[in-house]
């Protein structure tokens, strides 16, 4: 069933051509119509059988595919009403199907409407919402993404674009209501601000890896929580807190600084997903164009080889982590700058930096991989927000649904297993591995 | 296979013998085929299986735990349970064990010696115990003696001798032509994964070779004698810990001149490696200088070293020599990435770096599909080339070269020793490290002889290989040194300066 869906993108207009044709004429139309199928379908047969090697593209798409079904179940299990009627499957199995169909598929389309169209929607702006909302949670997702991924490039794990987000979301909101500028330059400052704080909190764990061997993972794990203790003191503080309000929350961002819309004052979509679109550009220029995109490759690869061509291992780290650190500090930026809040808050920042791990993985740490894949887990997050308020699934199912597309992909041979995918690249490194001398 | 034959299975790097060997011995599953033992088709599904139809191996690269006891190691895998009681170790029977196989084979080893105290050779030999308790009919050694002196390859061939005697058959794997002439019954060539001949014993060392590789080789290096000018590198008083802080190279004089090769022979670990990387600025000095053209570069880094005009094989090429990701292109200008015609500023310029490795690939005969393949994907003797080509290509002063040939298929041996002498002559000074005696004397004008972090001799290249021998295994031949050799290698402080510079005046 699944391999027809796979294919059907290819065939699905030859169908309708020629069941329009079938309704037009009559059967004697339909006898060279049945005799064409020998050609088509060894194209298409082609087609499928290409799609069903196991290719990334295919174990990402089955991935999500997966994670879907086990949402299913998931809101099956967790709604009372639904799971009442399967107390009585046996004696009528429709009614457990029909309201389990029902659920499912309202939830799912609920995500679909909130994140891509409603096609009952009204009007331009009302069209434009959901892939507004959409486009909103995705920029800063971006930015988090390709941080992450560039240091994995660079043979380092960065879990700490939360913390670096946080310092960027720190130095961006200080900017952008501390410092009286004009409009334009205020938000150039603010954003460059937010890409320096971010930088510091990645040079730091870059440092101290480089000259003293500490292990990033941990450093920029417990740096996440000084960042994140420290937005949390400072927003307190007298000269950020907003002087007309008890709880804690800094005075707002001044509207020069603020990232301009792109759809009008009704929708969030705001300049941040140009930016994002930009530093995706820069940094796959950045890794594959550039020379110090080589070295951090080559350091990523394998250090020994490239302290041994002369390149220094401990300079690249530096460099990885504080390009890195900016990155995700122009996510945090954004955060602030943008249309989420306009104002520090203890939570600002939610979890772009987390969810950029999560991002990275699943665009396999390529630039534009990162790019789809932010994209997806913005409209996952914008159209959970919908399925929230429409269907009564709660938003958490979102971010168990992202978790399980991940735990899916970083899986492939479960993936593959499932489906019955062709091994054919896979079993290549296995191969390469039985190599002797 | 007959009881009591040594087979020798000969073949190219990746021609598919330690392959095979390892399908024998249940590592792999065969895709088609079958195995028969004595008849009866076996299909091992893991060692267990191979094992218990009478299989042992011994790997090339020993498969003992450091810190166990020759007996320990020797019952792991098939542990003895003191009175059926789970848990107990009966250490006192494989105690036994151990010493009625040595006594019965003539293989001396002390069941109680921890394994990382004893010589490579020993553990080798412990690694062939481990295999007879076993009760194996069928020994397979798999390039046993790549790490071995001579004297202990010699050793090795004794024992060989002996369990052929007694009624056990080895397959010997190996690419060493001498060494198949000297001890195997029958021979059978492998090239790329089918076997291309049988041949005996008796045939010549270049009828092999040619079977080999298919066709046929120099195993001689074409030279001219060398026109050493002046001293390009120098080195004085060098002294260098290795990784675990410990004294790897204690007090180094040498001098390499323009045009000529100074070879350094010497078992694996004697401190060549240690020697090289501290003069790739990849290693700190604790003493000494070194001098480039008369400048000291003791403090410069890496590449200042290598923008000075020094090339550098290292010697391992898969964890120092070459990114396996990456492409045979980016690892052609691994160290010239950053210089114009291939970076300009910040930005690469992939055409170049194209351009020169077509080139580069045409003209060093790197076999590949494509200069964008993953070098990973190359075979050994491939990876090599690319190095090699990646450091020739550029005008140089010091060629250094550690293991050039290590793991490198015949016709690519000869292919690297042309390049090198080509080097030579065109008046750079080459300094090469190899543990490989034959490459030392083929290639050197003179052969510098280390032994513990110190040079003990250097001798001219026509120099019997005994004397050599006797050299890297710290024997020097005037007996008033060899006395001071048997004490710690700490007290013998002035037995290496008297015989350097003596025998650099022979030279």
């Amino acid at each position: 069933m699944t391999n027809a869906e796979s294919g059907s993108p290819d065939k699905e207009p030859a169908t309708a051509d020629q069941a329009a044709r079938m309704a037009v004429d009559n059967t004697e139309r339909a006898e060279p119509t049945s005799q064409q199928p020998p050609e088509r379908p060894t194209l298409g047969r082609l087609f499928v059988a290409n799609l069903w090697a196991a290719n990334t593209f295919t174990v990402t798409l089955l991935s999500l595919v997966l994670a879907m079904i086990v949402g299913g179940i998931l809101m099956i299990v967790s709604d009372p009403d639904v799971l009442a009627t399967f107390s009585y499957i046996t004696a009528r199995p429709a009614d457990a199907l029909n309201a389990s169909w029902t659920l499912v598929s309202e939830a799912y389309g609920n995500l679909f409407k909130g994140a891509v169209l409603d096609p009952d929607a009204v009007g331009l702006t009302a069209a434009l919402s959901p892939i507004s909302e959409t486009l909103t949670y995705t920029a800063p997702l971006v930015f988090t993404g390709l941080s992450v991924a560039l240091a994995f490039r660079g043979g380092l794990f960065n879990i700490g674009a939360q913390g670096q987000a946080t310092m960027g979301v720190i130095a961006a909101g200080l900017a952008g209501f501390l410092l009286p500028l004009p409009a334009g330059l205020h938000l150039l400052v603010a954003v460059f601000a937010g890409a320096v704080g971010g930088a510091v909190w990645g040079f730091i764990p870059g440092i101290l890896k480089a000259r003293t061997g500490a292990h990033e993972v941990i450093n920029t794990i417990m740096l996440n929580y000084v960042a994140g203790y420290f937005l949390v003191w400072l927003i307190v503080q007298n000269g950020v807190q907003d002087p007309n309000r008890t709880n804690a929350i800094s005075r707002p961002v001044d509207a020069s600084a603020q990232l301009p819309r792109l759809f009008g004052d009704n929708l969030r979509a705001h300049a941040g997903i140009i930016l994002a679109v930009l530093a995706t550009w820069a940094v796959a220029w950045l890794l594959n164009r550039s020379t110090l995109g080589f070295e951090l490759r080559a350091v990523g690869s394998n250090p020994a080889a490239s302290r041994t061509a002369g390149i220094s291992v401990t300079r690249t780290y530096v460099l990885v982590m504080v390009f890195a650190g900016a990155l995700a500090g122009l996510g945090g930026s954004q955060m602030v700058l943008g249309t989420t809040a306009a104002a520090l808050t203890p939570l600002v920042v939610a979890q772009i930096g987390f969810d950029g791990i999560l991002v990275a993985l699943l665009g396999r740490v390529k630039p534009w991989g990162v790019l789809l894949a932010a994209l997806l887990f913005g409209a996952l997050q914008a159209g959970g927000n919908r399925m929230q308020s429409y269907s009564g699934v709660s938003l958490e199912l979102v971010t168990v649904l992202q978790a399980l597309i991940v735990i899916f992909i970083a899986a492939p041979a479960l993936v593959k297993a499932i489906f019955q995918l062709r091994a054919a690249r896979a079993a290549r490194p296995q191969t390469s591995l039985a190599k002797g001398w | 296979m007959e009881p009591g034959e040594i087979h020798a299975l000969l073949g190219e790097n990746g021609a598919g013998k330690s392959t095979l060997m390892n399908v024998l011995y249940g590592l792999y599953q065969p895709d088609e085929g079958e195995i028969l033992v004595d008849g009866k088709p076996l299909q091992p599904r893991g060692p267990a299986d191979a094992i218990a139809a009478g299989i042992g191996m011994v790997h090339q690269h020993f498969m003992l735990v450091p810190v166990l006891t020759v007996a320990e190691n020797v019952m792991l895998g098939a542990e003895q349970v003191r009175g059926g009681i789970v848990g107990f170790l009966d250490r006192r029977r494989a105690r036994r064990e151990v010493a009625e196989v040595s006594a019965r084979y003539n293989l001396q080893v002390d069941p109680d010696a921890t394994i990382e105290d004893l010589p490579v050779g020993i553990q080798q030999r412990v690694e062939i115990v481990k295999a007879l308790t076993r009760d194996v009919d069928l020994l397979i050694l798999d390039e046993p003696t790549a790490v071995l002196t001579p004297q202990e390859t010699e050793e090795l061939l004794t024992v060989m001798r002996e369990l052929k005697a007694a009624g056990r058959s080895i397959v010997f794997i190996t690419h060493k032509l001498g060494e198949v002439k000297a001890i195997a019954d029958r021979v059978t060539v492998i090239r790329r994964g089918r076997t291309v001949g049988t041949a005996t014993p008796e045939a010549s060392r270049d009828e092999l070779a040619a079977l080999m590789v298919g066709r046929t080789v120099r195993l001689t290096v074409d030279k001219q004698p060398a026109t050493p000018g002046e001293p390009v590198l120098e080195l004085s008083g060098l002294v260098v810990d290795d990784d675990r802080q410990v004294r790897a190279v204690d007090g180094v004089d040498l001098s390499v001149r323009a045009g000529e090769v100074l070879g350094i022979a010497g078992v694996q670990g004697n401190g060549q490696t240690e020697l090289v990387e501290a003069v790739m600025g990849l290693r700190p000095l604790l003493a000494g200088s070194v001098q480039l053209g008369g400048e000291r570069i003791d403090d410069w880094s890496t590449k200042e070293v290598l923008r000075a005009g020094v090339g550098y094989v290292p010697e391992d090429r898969s964890v120092d020599g070459l990114v396996k990701e990456l492409s045979i292109a980016e690892n052609l200008v691994l160290d010239l990435y950053d210089r114009p015609p291939f970076g300009r500023g910040l930005a690469l310029r992939p055409e170049a770096i194209k351009k020169s490795a077509q080139e580069r690939i045409a003209q060093f005969d790197v076999r590949t599909p494509s200069a964008e393949a993953a070098v990973g994907t190359l075979s050994g003797g491939n990876q090599q080339k690319v190095i090699v080509a990646r450091e020739l290509s550029r005008p140089l002063k010091l060629l250094i070269a550690a293991q050039p040939t290590r793991g490198v298929d015949v016709g690519s041996i000869e292919f690297i020793h042309s390049r090198v002498i080509h080097e030579r002559d065109a008046g750079t000074a080459v300094l090469l490290v190899s543990s490989e005696l034959d490459e030392v004397i083929g290639l050197a004008d003179r052969i510098a002889v280390m032994y513990r972090g110190r040079i003990i001799g250097i001798v001219g290249p026509d120099t019997p290989r005994e004397e050599i021998g006797l050299l890297m295994a710290g024997i020097t031949p005037d007996p008033a040194d060899a006395g001071a050799n048997g004490a710690t290698a700490g007290t013998d402080g002035g037995a290496p300066s008297p015989s350097g510079p003596g025998s650099e005046d022979e030279a």
